[in-house]
């Protein structure tokens, strides 16, 4: 097995001393925007999305599904710290705390063994971006949120909030209005990224939010693996991250998009990933979702041009005192497109995992095809899973596979393999991973570990 | 040395409470192969889940040592870390989990401190000796295996583990005539005189090809009559009502 880059629980759960430039003030009104907006030096369209963003937020109403957010008090969250950092493209320039942070995290080392380019953000700022050489001189562009702004107006005024503009949803307007940091990623034609670019997010501040917009764009028959990786120390006060992620995926382009989430249990992770597919183009996603305290995701693929494919791999873990609300949504809206998805929960210790599916075929969107499977383990007696999978096919002439499943982890499965001498929970954590094995096998392999050995730890603990 | 001595044991599915074993004697000494026979719902599968310790049944009475110790609140790990093992009637099928692997994190829960390879090779040797296809080692757990690959693979199972103590759940259940001389002439390779066997089965088939030293009969909860090799051929000739009925006539 390859050296262990990444850690366990408790090694993400440790705080640095770091010192910051500037804190907004708690909650979100014009004045904190008006300010965020003047120290990052934006151009003054972006000022107004903002504000537009805003406004929608003002009028919109809880999404009325999925988590409760009554212990959510958005008067008591910092929306923008600025830590006293530069953005380098050297890890040496980085401020020492900061660095330390990353590399406890393996951060550094994983992009010298296995990536392509690596994005690091510590709370509202990029601290640290690069790309190998080779591909800038490709022309792919892989850089900070802010940066891009002012370099690719055109591009991003052309894509930015466009997959979800802010009145979608509520999150997204709040989203659209205090966003921060994230990556700007644009392949050029043909071309194709051999190694991934990893984003890493990392939160320091209690009470604090994070906020950073990733924007993807795949021209037509480029090739491009993106991971993202997040985490914080664990707090006493609730932490809060409405992340957004856009990925264009061009004619015949193909990204596939990984991600392990492991925030705090103290944290609201509500975010919104889509990608609209044209024709040709393949976009994959795969989630491991394990921390916080409450999620709502539900990765999203419009498939807009003729033969585009998407494909859902998802873990969610629901561990004590977590609600996870995860699912994938689907839109059929060209002829010959195909999705598959398989996303299984796992609930243990009073845990709740609750999927939420859409699959829609619109009637433009003849001889489509597509599988879903959602799957549920739940470890113990306490533990809560539900499955709400909602599909509508408006034409005839389209092929959907569908299958649900809830299940209990067996007593007859423990004890056969505890009669071969493996411990109560030695063999629970084999059934769970072999259980989620046909996705954990789809990511990187220094996560599918990590993955295993939050697995080991919960299962150990669950048992006590 | 006496391996396993079960004493007047009363035993009733933790579910409902029904009694389904009710004051079974068993002593196994250390070099024996035992064989039990009796009819369907005699008892005898609860009688090897029980030595083995799965939680789906409770003892109500009597005693169950293993090497002069109190077993009968050790859990299924305890007792096969003491060298206990089991062979299942209906071995489970688990996704994900690969028989290698699997066998590997046994076998070093165990305490085994063997390079991977090393036991990697030797799970082939095995494997191969009983003529199961070396691909099923790294397909997931029985699933898709046919019964006759099922009970291979638990025999492979009982001869990497190398057990003091095995007890085996109708392992001729479910095989043709070739499987099932293959299986008993691992069981004879795995026979020695540091350890013992469990054979319970519902035919007498199997003992053409294996001796056992002991066979008794498993009638409604106990044993109702033991005795030599010759036993065997008895029930075969008269069947467990001829038995029984001889029994009730006495």
């Amino acid at each position: 097995m390859r050296e262990e880059v990444f850690l366990d629980n408790t090694k993400f759960d440790f705080l640095s001393d770091t010192k910051y430039r500037f804190m907004s003030q708690r909650g979100f009104g014009e004045s904190q925007i008006i300010d965020m907006s003047k120290r990052k030096s934006e151009p003054e369209w972006m000022l107004q999305k903002r504000l537009e963003s805003l406004k929608a937020f003002n009028v919109s109403n809880k999404p009325g599904f999925g988590v409760s957010t009554e212990s959510l008090d958005l008067s008591r969250i910092i929306s923008y710290l600025d830590p006293d950092s530069d953005k380098h493209r050297s890890w040496d320039d980085v401020p020492q705390e900061i660095r330390e942070t990353f590399e406890k995290l393996g951060i550094p080392e994983a992009e010298r063994k296995s990536l392509a380019g690596v994005g690091a953000q510590f709370d509202s700022e990029i601290v640290y971006q690069n790309i190998r050489k080779e591909l800038e001189e490709l022309g792919v562009v892989f850089l900070d949120m802010e940066t891009a702004v002012r370099k690719y107006p055109e591009l991003v005024k052309r894509f930015f909030m466009k997959a979800v503009p802010p009145t979608d949803h509520r999150f997204a307007a709040l989203h659209g209005a205090v966003w921060s940091g994230g990556s700007f990623v644009y392949i050029p034609k043909g071309v194709k990224v051999p190694l991934p670019l990893q984003a890493y997010f990392r939160m320091n501040v209690e009470s604090s939010g994070q906020f950073e917009h990733t924007l993807i764009i795949a021209d037509e028959g480029s090739d491009l693996q993106f991971i993202e990786g997040c985490s914080a120390p664990r707090f006493n006060d609730l932490n809060l991250h409405v992340g957004m992620v856009e990925i264009f995926v061009l004619k015949d382009a193909k990204v596939r998009y990984s991600t392990i989430q492991n925030w705090s249990k103290n944290t609201y992770n509500l975010n919104t990933k889509r990608a609209i597919v044209e024709e040709g183009g393949t976009i994959e996603w795969i989630s491991g979702s394990l921390g916080s305290m409450k999620t709502m995701l539900y990765p999203t693929s419009v498939l807009k041009g003729r033969g585009a494919r998407a494909e859902h791999l998802g873990i969610t873990y629901a561990g004590p005192g977590q609600h996870m609300d995860t699912g994938s949504k689907v839109l059929h809206l060209a002829p010959d497109t195909s999705s598959l998805v398989d996303v299984r929960s796992i609930s243990a210790g009073g845990g709740w995992a609750f999927y939420r599916g859409f699959l829609d075929i619109s009637p433009r969107a003849m001889n489509s095809r597509s599988s879903v499977q959602c799957t549920a383990l739940m470890i113990d007696n306490e533990s809560r899973a539900d499955t709400v999978p909602i599909i509508q096919v408006m034409n005839d002439a389209a092929e959907v596979g569908h299958e649900a499943r809830i299940g209990r982890l067996g007593e007859d499965e423990t004890f056969y393999l505890m009669s071969r001498g493996l411990s109560e929970s030695e063999a629970k954590a084999m059934i769970v991973r072999g259980f989620m094995e046909p996705v954990s096998r789809q990511l990187p392999v220094e996560y599918a570990v990590e993955l295993n050995r939050l697995i080991d730890m919960e299962m150990e603990s669950s048992i006590g | 040395m006496n391996l396993l001595e079960v004493k007047n044991l009363h035993v009733v599915l933790a579910e409902d409470n029904e009694e389904i074993l009710k004051g079974l004697n068993l002593t196994i000494g250390k070099g024996e192969l035992h064989a039990i026979m009796g009819p369907n719902g005699s008892g005898k599968s609860t009688l090897a889940n029980v030595l083995m310790g799965n939680p789906k049944y409770k003892i109500t009475g009597g005693t169950l040592k293993f090497m002069n110790k109190d077993i009968s609140r050790l859990t299924a790990d305890e007792r096969a870390r003491m060298g206990m093992f089991m062979s299942f009637q209906h071995p489970q099928e688990i996704p994900g989990i690969r028989l290698r692997s699997f066998l590997i994190s046994a076998s070093q829960s165990a305490g085994s401190r063997d390079p991977l390879l090393k036991m990697s090779k030797e799970i082939d040797k095995l494997s191969l000796e009983l003529g199961l296809e070396s691909e099923l080692l790294d397909r997931h757990l029985n699933l898709g295996f046919s019964g006759g690959e099922k009970k291979k693979s638990e025999i492979v199972q009982m001869n990497f583990l190398k057990p003091r103590f095995a007890v085996l759940d109708e392992i001729d259940s479910g095989l043709d005539v070739d499987a099932l001389k293959s299986i008993a002439l691992s069981i004879n390779g795995f026979r020695n005189p540091e350890n013992s066997v469990l054979l319970i089965t519902h035919y007498q088939r199997l003992l053409e090809y294996i001796e056992p030293d002991y066979v008794h009969v498993l009638i409604d909860g106990s044993i109702a009559v033991s005795g030599g090799k010759e036993l065997a051929r008895e029930v075969e000739g008269n069947g467990y009502e001829g038995i029984f009925g001889s029994l009730k006539g006495a």
